[in-house]
């Protein structure tokens, strides 16, 4: 083996390599430094990962409008392990996400952005604008029917701003359409502008880190004071420091490891994402659904009142990406320790809850009426047994109206407008009339749609709508079965025509 | 004699103590220096100027197309009966070779007899999804957000701003023609 120790102090004579890499691996981090510390290197991980799997992907994807969604078919069906390789880019950047939001949270709850690693939290700012940018151009690169609807979408929230709107939408499509030359222009950013940043600020990224050393686990009552922190750092780590290979190194690598071979299972089982339906756009039979990480913005996007829309979405970005970025220059010193910031605790409790439950709600969507149920979700057998001839039209003029794609009987269909299962212990007669004449509470008025003979049935249908035990005449505002209103006609042979005959 | 900082300007404070050993007395250098720089610099802003132009105009020329609209054809009148609201398909006029499926497009055509008719937009005027038309309830809606119209396209519940977007039509000899090649959006929508 002497050849190769030969080689090796030739190759250390000539390039340097371990006086340049070896300060690095072995350099002293704070020994209380453990598991929290771990997510930003599986971040990087996955990082790389993308990039291996990436390039092989751009050696068999073909990057044209025409080209791309048959060429993902080919990569999924033709190309040996090519569906194994979209699976790991696609769940990999899952996890990189994933990993990015959880490293962001620890250095924000243990607030490792203070004094003197400003700029550190700053540049992973910066990287996180760039995942997300990553995460949505990859998955217009999928260029099926989400991808397409889904550029739409940014489209017409560029298309909003003041001005300029229509000149940016230009810009960002490449055309006055969704069409070649926005998936060219996306595909160069996808593969070339942000990965070359990314691995550019990542750099920058951990030459800060090596700069002013990892931050110590924070305790309650170490504060930071700029004026002695540094000294007191390098006093500590020396003191009691660790070098990070192989000490610190072997939980990133155990993390790491495990966390991988996590997503290689998953990527195995579940296999790739997509490609869903041809991005063909007079197919209009969609149901277009960003990925996860972008499902809060579009349940926002259908709670937000109309009014406050467009200021929201033009100026709520810029802002709350200015405040992360500048958080570190206005709270700089000072206390570190969770527990000591109860304040900054409970703002990120509130935000975390409120991305889980606007992805949450992206994900069953309740306000999209469901467009099939007036076909698809049949009216359970106990909601029209024993109803009359007149009511038993009714239920079938609310189906063949389409009621039921925004409200649910039974528990099937849509969620848009109230279940109706006990609608007449809500509403009197007239109330539903008017409701549905002339709409209202965000429900279309369907005065001009439907005669008043059929809104008579329905109304006749929605009127026997209350629990069974309940008695309507013990319900506050319930609907009075008396003669002339909805009484089936079989019981009062001689009453006279009802008041509200067909018309 | 082969001081590889000579022309450098940085070389400026650290060639001043060795300047005696030289020919050439440092005032005269330093100008010549001096001038290599200027020149350098002008001629690389002057080439990268340049090469601006090409690049910042291909990356901002769509912005500069004036409207891309152009009659398009949607197929006899005959095809739109009174009465009724249907799909129309079409190819954009604006397309490119390679935009494969992307170029085609689609409308929703309302025949209002007499030979009146109606043409929006398949694009909610929310954010663009695809609206759906139902017959029997004559609404269309939205399965993004929710946004629902009425058959004359004016805005019925949920959170769109304004009403469907409709194209301009006309009828040349017995066939719809549509103005089609944007797409449609809040800013010059009609």
């Amino acid at each position: 083996m002497r050849w190769w120790r030969r080689a090796r102090a030739w190759f250390e004579d000539r390039s340097g390599a371990s006086a340049l890499i070896g300060p690095v691996m072995t350099h002293r981090v704070p020994r209380s430094a453990k598991w929290w510390y771990v997510f930003g290197s599986a971040t990087l991980m996955f990082f790389v990962i993308q990039i291996v799997t990436g390039i092989l992907l751009a050696t068999l994807y073909v990057p044209s409008a025409a080209e791309a969604y048959d060429s993902l078919r080919y990569i999924d069906e033709q190309v040996p392990f090519g569906w194994m390789v979209r699976a790991i880019h696609g769940w990999s950047s899952n996890a990189m996400v994933l990993m990015m939001l959880v490293h962001l949270s620890q250095v924000f709850l243990h607030a490792a952005y203070k004094y003197p690693r400003e700029l550190t939290w700053m540049v992973g700012v910066l990287l996180m604008v760039c995942t997300l940018a990553l995460a949505f151009t990859g998955q217009v690169m999928r260029w099926d029917q989400d991808a397409y609807w889904g550029l739409g979408i940014g489209a017409a929230i560029v298309d909003r701003v003041p001005g300029v709107g229509n000149e940016l939408r230009a810009i960002m499509l490449g055309g006055p359409i969704i069409a070649g030359a926005t998936l060219s222009r996306f595909f160069a950013l996808h593969v070339f502008i942000l990965p070359g940043l990314t691995i550019a600020l990542v750099g920058l990224h951990l030459m800060l880190i090596l700069r002013h050393g990892i931050s110590e686990m924070p305790r309650p009552g170490e504060t930071v004071e700029p004026a002695t922190y540094k000294p007191a750092y390098e006093e500590r780590v020396h003191r009691t420091g660790v070098p990070f290979f192989p000490d610190a190194a072997q939980r990133d690598m155990v993390f790491c490891g495990l966390a991988l071979l996590l997503m290689l299972g998953l990527a195995a089982w579940f296999g790739p994402f997509g490609p869903g339906g041809v991005p063909d756009p007079t197919i209009i039979d969609t149901n277009p659904r960003p990925d996860f990480f972008f499902l809060w913005i579009f349940s926002a996007l259908a709670l937000l009142p109309p009014e406050v829309e467009t200021p929201l979405l033009i100026i709520g970005p810029p802002v709350l990406l200015l405040g992360l970025l500048l958080l570190p220059l206005f709270s700089s010193r000072g206390e570190r320790a969770p527990s000591r910031r109860p304040l900054v605790v409970v703002l990120f409790v509130v935000v975390v809850m409120m991305l889980g439950t606007l992805s949450w709600l992206g994900v069953t969507s309740p306000w999209s009426p469901q467009m099939d149920a007036w076909t698809s979700a049949a009216l359970p057998p106990e909601f029209v047994r024993g109803r009359t001839p007149l009511e038993l039209q009714g239920a079938t003029m609310l189906q063949f109206a389409q009621c039921r794609n925004c409200h649910a009987i039974g528990g099937v269909g849509g969620e848009r407008g109230p279940r109706l299962d006990d609608v007449a212990t809500r509403l009197s007669w007239d109330q539903l009339v008017r409701q549905i004449q002339q709409g209202g509470g965000n429900m279309p008025a369907y005065g001009k749609t439907l005669s008043s003979a059929q809104t008579e049935a329905i109304v006749a249908f929605l009127a026997t709508l209350r629990p069974d035990h309940v008695p309507a005449s013990s319900i506050p505002g319930a609907i009075e079965r008396s003669s002339g209103r909805d009484q089936p006609p079989e019981a009062t042979p001689d009453a006279p025509a009802p008041a509200r005959g067909f018309r | 004699m082969n001081d590889p900082c000579r022309d450098c300007p940085c070389a400026e404070g650290g060639g001043a103590g060795r300047a005696s050993s030289r020919a050439a007395p440092p005032a005269a250098g330093r100008n010549r220096r001096g001038f290599l720089f200027g020149i350098g610099t002008a001629l690389m802003g002057v080439g990268g100027v340049l090469v601006a132009i090409p690049v910042v105009g291909t990356l901002f020329a769509p912005a500069r197309r004036s409207n891309p609209n152009r009659w398009t054809d949607l197929g006899p009148v005959e095809q739109f009966p009174e009465g009724t609201t249907r799909l129309a398909k079409f190819t954009n006029p604006e397309h490119a070779p390679t935009d494969g499926e992307t170029s085609r497009d689609a409308c929703w055509v309302r025949s209002m007899g007499e030979g009146k008719f109606q043409v929006f937009a398949v694009n909610c005027a929310h954010l663009g999804c695809p609206v759906r038309w139902f017959e029997q309830s004559r609404l269309f809606m939205c399965p993004c957000h929710g946004g629902v119209y009425y058959e004359d396209g004016s805005r019925a519940s949920g959170p769109p701003p304004r009403g469907l977007f409709t194209y301009g039509w006309r009828v040349v000899s017995g066939r719809l023609e549509i103005e089609a090649g944007r797409l449609p959006g809040l800013q010059e929508g009609t």
